[in-house]
């Protein structure tokens, strides 16, 4: 937070601004001063925004056009996508802009652990982020059963049967979800008022996120606290606006080859059949985005526990920035975890992949492995490394040189690595 | 750390060889053919639309429905442009259901261009009767509806031969060889000769196979061609303001000692 004191200039803007402080926190948005070392993997926080934007903006159109009806949502998405002018712009752009908003939103979170961004003291920035993670997945889940072809059908079918699970009240919920017997009209017509519901919501805490994002500033590469303003920052506008402009184009250009020229390559060719209750597909899948939750889901051969593992591996990130013990944030000083963290990654993307094939021999026992290893890297692995590990020395400042600002000449052997990072 | 990337990488590779290998052992490759509406400013073929359109409605209009297509889309940009005239007279050749009028009576008279595809069927367990218990499917987004899109269809249709040795077939089941099982209901459609098209071209069973594919391709995605053009001119314009907006970066990044 700035704390310099905002006058507007005009006698008008004075009037108003004491009434409603409108301009001052205009004002401080745009002198916010952000570290001038942020990478390109910090321009995802501004991708996410428009992504949500976006999904907002496309979303209202299609919900004029189309009906929450099990008899005839199919054709009214039919009916989007060739008499609604434009429609097919729209669709596309919704559909594929879910994936682009996973795919962006998965970076965000990478980056985050690989910089420490979750430490003391931006714990609460960290778990609103999951909470807006966890909405996003119940919005999209939920958006995909709309067209009701037959994977949204059996997809939420499978779903929806999870909460069964659950002892004593299990089946009087799953009951309560459907709205009756099975995944009917009732169904899909709360998932609809649910879907339309959630983005406000993830909206809302969006402004609560980069509200205690302002609070202690932005994490940085080098990871370490700096003196605001300084030397070592820049004021927001227009330096980081210009930067997140260049990485947002970047990102609409891949998001546009998507929906002008792969526009269903993310999606199932099932979805393109209507629903059917008495017909099964051979293979119920959900999206590429929750894959590795549905590996780690099937892994577990009782259905309790499986969906306790399922729910514990997203709930796990929530006590992260005390699972891990080390003081210090980015992983560019930590060799041991800088390993972890690439076999982490690895990990995800193997439970994403074996998530999509069918569960049993070799997939099943990867799975496991994998699973496993996913808790044991936040379990074990990240608290003991915070006591064992052998940082190396950080930096004073981010302009500063370690050779003439360290006090201790042991920091000045910084390696090249280091030094790229503070450029 | 070198050594870990290779290994990350070793690790992609091989999932990606495994799901080839894996998928390949489902079904032999498919047929080859050259689509004219692939790629960067990929169209229809017009002829091969009106062609298909030929073939659907003597051949598979008989079993199959198109319940999302309309008379005035043949007429329509970016399909088989049949003229006006032309696809009010094709509309006019169907009968269609219509009412109540005045009296409160149900009338028959012949379709116009607002009217839908008019259904071989009455529903689907007619249509089943019909058909030996099997539904034929509609027709309008087939080709999204099935992996691998419109070459398996293409495929599929080509694909009927004998049985090899020790696969029984029931009676009205069929051997295809690119069917998710290799047993289909539905017998060979389209062979050599069977129609003969209005522009007089050869009907073999290739040609027949890939008109109507391309014909089914378009009712898919009937806006297949606005939205090459489209895409075309969105990322264009994209790429050279992101090129304009990186050097207004460069330029006022340079104001401070720091790399962008």
């Amino acid at each position: 937070m700035s704390n310099h004191e905002y006058t507007p200039s005009s006698k008008f803007g004075k009037w108003f601004n004491d009434r409603l402080p409108l301009l001052t926190l205009a004002n401080h948005l745009t002198d916010y001063p952000t570290p001038k070392n942020l990478n390109y993997w910090w321009t995802f926080g501004g991708i996410l925004t428009f992504c949500l934007i976006t999904q907002i903006v496309t979303g209202l159109v299609l919900a004029m056009h189309y009906i929450a009806h099990a008899d005839m949502a199919f054709s009214s998405v039919e009916h989007i996508m060739r008499d609604v002018n434009y429609g097919w712009l729209l669709r596309y752009v919704h559909a594929n802009g879910a994936s682009m908003f996973f795919l962006a939103v998965y970076i965000h979170i990478f980056r985050s652990l690989f910089y420490g961004s979750y430490k003391s003291p931006r714990e609460i920035i960290w778990i609103l982020g999951i909470i807006i993670y966890l909405l996003m997945m119940a919005a999209a889940f939920m958006g995909y059963v709309l067209p009701w072809g037959q994977m949204s059908f059996w997809g939420a079918t499978v779903i929806t049967n999870l909460f069964s699970a659950i002892p004593l009240v299990g089946e009087s919920i799953t009951t309560w979800l459907w709205g009756g017997y099975s995944v009917d009209n009732p169904t899909l017509t709360r998932f609809f008022t649910l879907h339309y519901l959630i983005p406000f919501l993830i909206l809302g805490l969006v402004v609560l996120h980069i509200w205690a994002l302002h609070v202690p500033g932005n994490n940085n590469p080098v990871g370490i606290d700096i003196k605001k303003p300084s030397k070592d920052t820049v004021p927001f506008h227009p330096y980081i606006v210009i930067k997140d402009a260049f990485a947002l184009l970047m990102f609409c250009i891949v998001f546009a080859l998507f929906v002008f020229y792969q526009p269903n390559i993310l999606g199932h060719a099932d979805n393109y059949i209507e629903a059917d209750p008495l017909v099964t597909p051979a293979h119920i899948v959900p999206e590429w985005y929750l894959l590795p939750f549905y590996a780690i889901l099937r892994s577990v051969p009782d259905k309790l526990m499986g969906v306790v593992a399922m729910l514990s591996a997203i709930l796990i990130l929530a006590a992260l920035p005390w699972l891990d013990t080390s003081k210090v944030r980015s992983a560019v000083f930590r060799p041991l975890f800088r390993q972890f963290y690439w076999i982490l990654v690895a990990d995800v993307l193997i439970l994403g992949y074996v998530g999509a094939m069918p569960a049993e021999g070799l997939y099943l026992l990867i799975a496991r492995v994998a699973t496993a290893y996913y808790f044991a890297h936040f379990l074990i692995i990240l608290p003991v490394l915070g006591w064992k590990e052998k940082t190396t020395p950080l930096p004073l400042s981010i302009t500063e040189p370690v050779l003439g600002g360290s006090p201790n000449f042991a920091t000045a052997r910084i390696d090249e690595k280091i030094q790229k990072t503070i450029k | 750390m070198r050594k870990l990337k290779n290994i990350f990488f070793a690790i992609i590779f091989s999932a990606i060889l495994l799901n080839s290998s894996y998928s390949a052992e489902k079904s032999p490759p498919f047929l080859e053919t050259k689509w004219t509406f692939k790629g960067l400013f990929g169209k229809f073929d017009r002829a091969s639309l009106q062609r298909g359109y030929q073939v659907y409605t003597e051949v598979c209009a008989s079993c199959h429905s198109m319940k999302y297509l309309t008379y005035r889309n043949l007429a329509e940009k970016g399909g088989p442009e049949f003229s006006e005239a032309e696809a009010k007279a094709i509309a006019a050749s169907f009968e269609v259901t219509d009412g109540p009028d005045s009296t409160g009576e149900m009338f028959v008279r012949p379709a116009k261009l607002s009217d839908k595809f008019v259904m071989p069927y009455a529903n689907e367990q007619e249509a089943k009767a019909a058909n030996g218990g099997a539904y034929p499917p509609d027709m309008s987004v087939l080709v999204k509806a099935r992996k691998g899109g419109a070459d398996y269809i293409y495929s599929l249709l080509l694909g009927y031969s004998e049985p090899p040795e020790g696969v029984d077939l029931d009676d009205g089941v069929y051997y295809n060889k690119y069917m998710y099982g290799n047993k289909i209901k539905m017998p060979a459609p389209l062979s050599d000769d069977l129609i003969e098209y209005t522009d007089g071209t050869k009907a073999t069973a290739e040609q027949m196979s890939k008109d109507v594919t391309n014909f089914l391709m378009w009712s898919a995605e009937p806006h297949l061609e606005q939205r090459h053009k489209t895409g075309f001119r969105v990322i264009a314009y994209l790429i050279i303001l992101t090129v304009l907006v990186y050097f207004t970066m460069k330029k006022i990044w340079s104001r401070v000692e720091s790399k962008v």
